[in-house]
């Protein structure tokens, strides 16, 4: 039996995005001792590539904003199947987090009396997101970054986690190679927080980078963890469609907070023409009005361009698909047009929105204030995942925590632009602080190097089979199923085909080859991350059967009215005692009076 | 279609050398899309970092045509594609294998600076005020995606491999960044002098040259810091106010 390299630590913290260096933060402010493990170098998670802001009901631009509005902003675009004690703590705790960045050196942009400046986002009634131009995830993750390597945290880069240890009902730590050297190190821990992002690399087209193979989310289930709502995936409305190479890649909500407009090749503002009931009394109704409310003018509502993103990406779909998008099958969003209102509006634009004035320009041969830029929807973002207590994160298994997207339950059906990032803060620390409390109150575990022998064992079988294929061709293979069967319109008889892709590719990952050798090898990594990547493609497509109806990111063409029976569950998913995914329909429990008084009193 | 070849290194810490691969082109094709295809198709351990694939992440590090550039930043039609185009590691950085360096010193040295310090909050509720005029200067520093490209181009670090006396010019940026920060109330001075060797700067402005983000490395956090030195310990006008105010 092997005798692997043993780390021990109160808690193993896995991912170093903003949910994992929070929560590693909090553990160590508790005084436990905390190991932090991640993919990459530290400071490149996909937090980097948040651009529109930080959602936190601050009031520094309009004071009628506060938690209650949020709240309820929050439960409205996640069509109420959100875990409403998650809406609640997140809502109320997110200014003091954004604060708190503040205190550790972050400099977001400033209002004339020298506030935190907030700006407009879909779905958000009043300006509400903190932001430094188009760059705030960035300007995040390097304040958590250069704020954590100062709390003592064992930090391993370029370290992937293949499996979670058991001791009994409890987590135990974890096993996981160095994509360096391709060594096999173990984990030894009370307390384990997942903070793994997201599921993008299952679709074809997606503004996420080759970790989001949705490693958290196949971990704890595999380690006996429920997984939640894994149907609704958000497809954000605007990514960049052209040139190829770029597909995919992300164009800020900012643009539109700033005034931005979408239109058709017909040169036609779409968005008016498809308001939805629910949003009616709080969206504009001809374009002036829209642009005086993205100028602040507090007597206007948000033009349509700023509808939640399920319902501004299904509209963009419509218009492609009945003939009017653009020359490369996308629409046009237009921020040059301020020209028409505003003076300097170039210097207006690149000041505000740098990055994509910077991206266009570069990678498209596109001046943003000059012409409009091509977009269509890309997979950004699931809001399901791993099923949590709303209070401490702790998933059904024992000292098992997770935060951040790979977690369930805040967004519900679509999550609002800005509400990540205040997720990843709010729910980071608190995984982190009460896994710390977990370790504290708990006996040491017990590591089954068997466990780990298994896990070493399957890992390196790629490197013996003498036959087989490539692991770069079945994951293609499995991203275009899933975006043409599981993407934005989802009709049965298609899901069906490709749960029986998924079967057959499952077949042939198990006998996937890779060439080369154990020392930073990524066509080894992209074989041991089909497993994950197959596990919760599965997930995502029984449930999005399962659910007869059309709600927040997940749209049924067979089914396309909301169903209210729907409305009163969440889609939960764990492994049979036989290793079969088992799906089950859990009541969501009612709200409290006092909550559901808000969500009244806001309409 | 067309086609292109890329020169493309190969090897560990013990060595390497050039491969050619001949792969497809399509329009709006970035270095690093080629390299994914070879990945691919043609060598499935070929290895690389990257992650967002828009130039925000700073990882794809690497020198094309023996010039410092992010791979998903750099495109087919910005290079002359009748030659093979040569993609290598960064030079200042130990190799590790392929296309990927040991960049562990840089995280090594930032724990060196010492972290942001601020004065006591303006507000009760436990707020700042700042100006955006104020934090302007500092959140062009804080652009820096931590590419290290800078670092990898500047001769202390590639050519004379001072590291143990030199911080390079991402952490003078860093620096600069916090000493010019609106709250911040340490002092980094006499580190820069002492330990940091801002002295071994001699204001090529290589480093400028090279930022993806356009960071006025030089001009903006460099020559300041060092006229922040010069002051500290170099002004005899000052020493002698500093001798007589002490008496006083």
């Amino acid at each position: 039996m092997p005798d692997y390299e043993t780390l021990t630590h109160d808690v193993l913290v896995i991912g170093a995005g903003g949910a994992g260096l929070r929560a590693a933060i909090a553990a160590a402010a508790e005084g436990v001792s905390v190991a932090l493990v991640c993919k990459s170098l530290l400071g490149k998670a996909h937090t980097v590539m948040a651009e529109g802001g930080v959602a936190a009901a601050l009031a520094n631009v309009d004071d009628r904003d506060n938690w209650r509005v949020h709240f309820s902003d929050t439960m409205r675009g996640g069509q109420y199947l959100n875990n409403w004690r998650m809406a609640e703590l997140h809502a109320k705790e997110a200014p003091d987090r954004v604060r708190e960045l503040e205190a550790w050196g972050a400099l977001f942009d400033r209002t004339p009396d020298g506030r935190i400046l907030q700006r407009n986002f879909g779905g958000h009634k009043y300006p509400r997101l903190a932001h430094v131009g188009d760059r705030t995830g960035l300007e995040m993750i390097r304040t958590l970054q250069d704020h954590g390597i100062h709390q003592g945290i064992d930090v391993h880069m370029e370290y992937t986690v293949l499996t979670l240890l058991k001791d009994g009902d409890r987590v135990a730590g974890a096993l996981a190679y160095d994509r360096e050297r391709g060594r096999f190190k173990l984990f030894h821990s009370r307390a384990v927080v997942l903070a793994t992002g997201g599921i993008g690399r299952a679709f074809k087209i997606t503004s996420n980078s080759w970790e989001y193979t949705g490693d958290g989310q196949a971990l704890a289930y595999d380690a006996g963890a429920a997984l939640q709502d894994m149907e609704f995936v958000q497809f954000h409305p605007t990514g960049m469609v052209w040139p190829p190479s770029v597909r995919g890649i992300l164009v800020t909500e900012g643009v539109r907070g700033e005034g931005g407009v979408l239109k058709n090749a017909e040169g036609r503002r779409f968005m008016f023409d498809d308001v939805p009931e629910n949003y009616r009394a709080q969206t504009a109704t001809d374009p002036d009005e829209g642009w005086r409310y993205t100028q602040g003018d507090k007597s206007a509502r948000r033009p349509p361009e700023l509808l939640t993103r399920d319902h501004v990406a299904r509209a963009i779909v419509r218009e492609v698909r009945e003939g009017r998008g653009s020359p490369h099958g996308g629409v046009f969003l237009d921020i040059a047009w301020i020209k028409d209102r505003i003076p300097h509006a170039a210097e207006h634009i690149k000041k505000k929105l740098p990055s994509m004035y910077h991206q266009f320009k570069t990678l498209a041969d596109i001046d943003i204030t000059k012409e409009p830029m091509e977009v269509g929807p890309t997979t950004h973002y699931v809001m399901g995942g791993i099923r949590v207590d709303g209070d401490t994160q702790m998933t059904n298994v024992a000292g098992l925590f997770a935060a951040g997207e790979c977690a369930a339950g805040l967004h519900g059906a679509n999550r609002l632009g800005g509400n990540s990032l205040s997720d990843l803060l709010v729910f980071g620390k608190r995984a982190g602080e009460y896994a710390a409390r977990f370790a504290r109150a708990n006996s040491d575990t017990r590591v089954d190097v068997a466990q780990a022998t298994r896990a070493e064992r399957r890992a390196l079988e790629p490197f013996e089979r003498k036959a087989g294929e490539g692991p770069y061709q079945i994951q293609q293979a499995l991203q275009n199923v899933m975006q043409e069967n599981v993407g934005i319109v989802r009709r049965e008889a298609e899901m069906l085909r490709a749960l029986a892709e998924i079967d057959a590719l499952s077949a042939r990952a198990a006998n996937v080859t890779v060439t080369g050798n154990r020392e930073y090898n990524p066509g080894w990594h992209t074989a041991l991350d089909l497993g994950n990547l197959l596990t919760i493609s599965r997930a995502i497509t029984i449930t999005a059967i399962e659910r007869k109806e059309s709600r927040g990111g997940h749209f049924r063409d067979d089914y396309p009215n909301k169903d209210p029976e729907f409305g009163k569950v969440n889609l939960v998913i764990q492994a049979g005692p036989d290793g079969s995914m088992v799906l089950s329909r859990v009541p969501i429990p009612p709200m409290p009076p006092e909550l559901a008084a808000v969500i009244k009193e806001m309409g | 279609m067309s086609e292109a070849t890329f020169k493309v290194w190969r090897g560990d810490a013990q060595g390497g050398a050039f491969q050619s691969y001949t792969t497809e082109t399509s329009p709006g094709m970035v270095v690093l899309d080629a390299i994914h295809q070879i990945q691919a198709d043609q060598a499935n351990d070929l290895a690389v970092r990257w992650n967002c694939k828009a130039g925000k992440c700073g990882s794809c590090s690497a020198e094309v045509n023996g010039k410092p550039r992010l791979l998903c930043m750099t495109r087919l039609s910005d290079l002359d594609l009748t030659t093979p185009v040569t993609v290598e590691p960064m030079r200042a950085f130990p190799r590790i294998k392929d296309l990927v360096t040991d960049v562990s010193w840089n995280f090594e040295v930032k724990k060196r600076i010492k972290e942001f310090t601020p004065r006591p909050p303006d507000a009760p509720d436990g707020t700042w005020r700042m100006q955006q005029s104020d934090v302007e200067r500092v959140q062009e520093f804080r652009k820096c995606i931590e590419c290290y490209l800078c670092q990898d181009v500047c001769h202390v670090i590639r050519e004379h491999h001072e590291e143990k006396e030199f911080i390079g010019p991402r952490f003078f940026v860093h620096t600069a960044a916090l000493e010019m920060h609106p709250l911040d109330v340490a002092d980094r001075v006499p580190d820069l002098k002492r330990e940091f060797g801002i002295g071994y700067c001699n204001i090529t402005k290589c480093c400028t040259a090279v930022c993806p983000e356009g960071i006025t490395i030089t001009d903006n956090a460099i020559i300041p810091l060092k006229e922040r030195v010069v002051d500290a310990f170099y002004d005899p006008l000052g020493r002698l106010v500093k001798i007589f105010s002490r008496r006083a």
